[in-house]
């Protein structure tokens, strides 16, 4: 029945023994173990999260830039065709001007012209006059010492005139 | 035990033995003496003893010597090194070890007149001594680890580091968190301080060679003192209702007014929580060890019956042995882990603070109703 009475002596050297370590280790050993495999489980942790994170970061920045160039490339075609546009009407207008300009300029060309005309022939008119009284003048001067003569060279001159005429 | 220290004597044995195992065998005599033999044999080595055997039978023994510390009534204080004393041997300074009786293989004391006494013996026995020296080498470990995992706390570790970290975690996380429940984290040092220290001293329990070898957990004062520690934790960290559900169950009232026979049985309960925590372990190590012994002690008590059935039961009982040493080795793991699993749950039990639920409005109505 020995095995089964505990000894004092061994009871006594158990508790210390057992106090010891289980005051050591209790104290310093478990709890800075349990502590550090605790922090280096939350680095673990957050390194993980901080890198979904940054990837998550990086496919939004993606996808924005992504969408930005669509956003850019879209205005780009936009600006292109209005600016083809702009240059069309601006092409039209400058043409219309221009079209307008020149009957301008015709119109006028031609008024000066018609104005010309009409200036030469009544200045042309005018000389005839003039030269046609001239020569009236010297006819009746030189030839129209007689009633006949006179008659026969107005007679001719008058069928000339008609000849000329005609 | 020291089982492989058998082993190597059983072959030395065995070559000696086929060669003079004549003169064993004609001496029939000697079996029953052998066997009687046995019982004391295996309860020998699973008992303490004053000094630390490592080799050697009968007259030539090489032994670690270990201090005896003896308080007695009568003399006082005295200290001496067990070299001092041989079991039968005459009585040193009126001290000697039993040879029979009730306190056989303990140091007693006869006084003048004859009677026979036990001084308060706190002598630093083989147990007492291994435990100091598990005791030492579990701190020596678990604060090296401590101090390795401090220096670099965000590095993972690799080698013995790393195995005693995942060792402890795998107990920390699938043994204490999920039975203490809520505040492990207060009960979690405790825990594993007792897992590693019976897992250490049954280790070097098994292992037969000098610092290892003693019967340490299987000795119910180791036991016990674990169990009182136990004990103690549960109880003083019990919660209010813990307390109510002890000293007053919800049972009905005559049950505890005015004999309190659910209280007494609910306290006495407590007890035997950690009075079964200690006489597992106790009963599952000494078995173990009394398990190598029988099967390696049946080298020697064939050896009366003749060489060929000896060398059968030799080559046998080393298989066994080998067997149930493997066995011992999980045995070693399963029963520390059980200790530490019961006292987590005890520890769990005692914290959960459910309140008895109050008979609610509607179970009211519903009696009222019904009369």
């Amino acid at each position: 029945m020995s095995l089964l009475s505990p000894e004092p002596g061994l009871l006594f050297w158990m508790m210390l023994s057992f106090g010891i370590v289980l005051f050591v280790l209790a104290k310093y050993g478990f709890p800075i173990i349990l502590k550090m495999v605790d922090t280096r489980h939350n680095y673990i942790e957050e390194s993980l999260q901080s890198a979904r994170k940054a990837q998550e970061e990086l496919a939004r920045v993606k996808e924005t830039g992504e969408a930005l160039l669509a956003h850019t490339r879209k205005e780009q075609a936009l600006i292109l065709k209005e600016t083809a546009r702009k240059k069309d009407i601006l092409i039209e207008q400058a043409r219309e001007e221009a079209r307008l300009e020149a009957e301008k300029i015709i119109v006028t060309a031609r008024d000066q012209i018609h104005a010309e005309k009409e200036e030469a022939i009544l200045s042309i008119r005018k000389e005839v006059s003039r030269l046609s009284i001239d020569l009236a003048e010297r006819i009746l001067r030189e030839k129209l010492i007689t009633n006949e003569d006179q008659m026969g060279m107005i007679d001719r001159l008058l069928d000339e005139i008609e000849i000329s005429k005609s | 035990m020291r089982k492989n220290k058998h082993i190597y004597s059983v072959l030395a044995a065995l070559i000696l033995l086929l060669s003079a195992s004549p003169i064993f065998a004609k001496n029939s005599s000697a079996s029953s003496e052998e066997e009687l033999n046995v019982k004391e044999f295996i309860l020998e080595h699973l008992a303490d003893s004053y000094e630390w055997h490592i080799v050697g039978n009968g007259e030539k023994v090489i032994s670690v010597p270990l201090p005896v510390i003896l308080y007695s009534k009568i003399s006082g204080w005295h200290f001496y090194s067990s070299s001092r004393f041989h079991r039968g041997k005459p009585a040193y300074d009126g001290f000697q070890i039993a040879a029979e009786g009730k306190y056989k293989g303990k140091i007693v004391e006869t006084d003048a007149s004859g009677n026979v006494t036990r001084p308060l013996d706190l002598s630093l026995t083989k147990n007492a001594a291994s435990l100091l020296f598990t005791s030492l080498l579990l701190i020596l470990i678990i604060m090296g680890v401590a101090r390795s995992l401090k220096r670099n706390p965000l590095e993972s570790k690799k080698g013995f580091t790393g195995i005693m970290e995942m060792f402890i975690m795998s107990i920390h996380d699938e043994v204490i968190k999920p039975s203490v429940g809520e505040d492990y984290k207060r009960f979690a040092p405790y825990l594993l301080t007792v897992f590693f220290f019976i897992f250490i001293n049954n280790l070097l329990g098994l292992l037969p060679l000098f610092p290892g070898g003693a019967n340490v957990t299987g000795n119910i004062a180791v036991t016990m003192v674990l169990a009182v520690a136990t004990f103690l934790v549960v109880n003083l960290s019990g919660s209010k209702s813990y307390y109510k559900d002890i000293l007053w169950p919800d049972v009905p009232t005559w049950l505890k007014v005015p004999v309190p026979l659910m209280p007494l049985i609910e306290i006495v309960g407590t007890i035997t929580k950690p009075f079964a925590l200690m006489v597992r372990l106790f009963a599952n190590i000494m078995a173990g060890h009394s398990i190598v012994l029988g099967l390696t002690i049946l080298i020697f008590i064939t050896v009366s019956l003749g060489s060929a059935i000896n060398a059968s039961m030799t080559v046998i009982s080393v298989i066994f042995t080998v067997f149930i040493d493997f066995v011992e080795l999980l045995i070693a793991y399963i029963q520390a882990y059980v200790f530490t699993l019961l006292s987590a749950v005890f520890i769990g039990q005692a914290r959960i603070s459910h309140v008895s639920k109050p008979i609610s409005q509607e179970t009211k109505q519903f009696f009222i109703e019904d009369k």
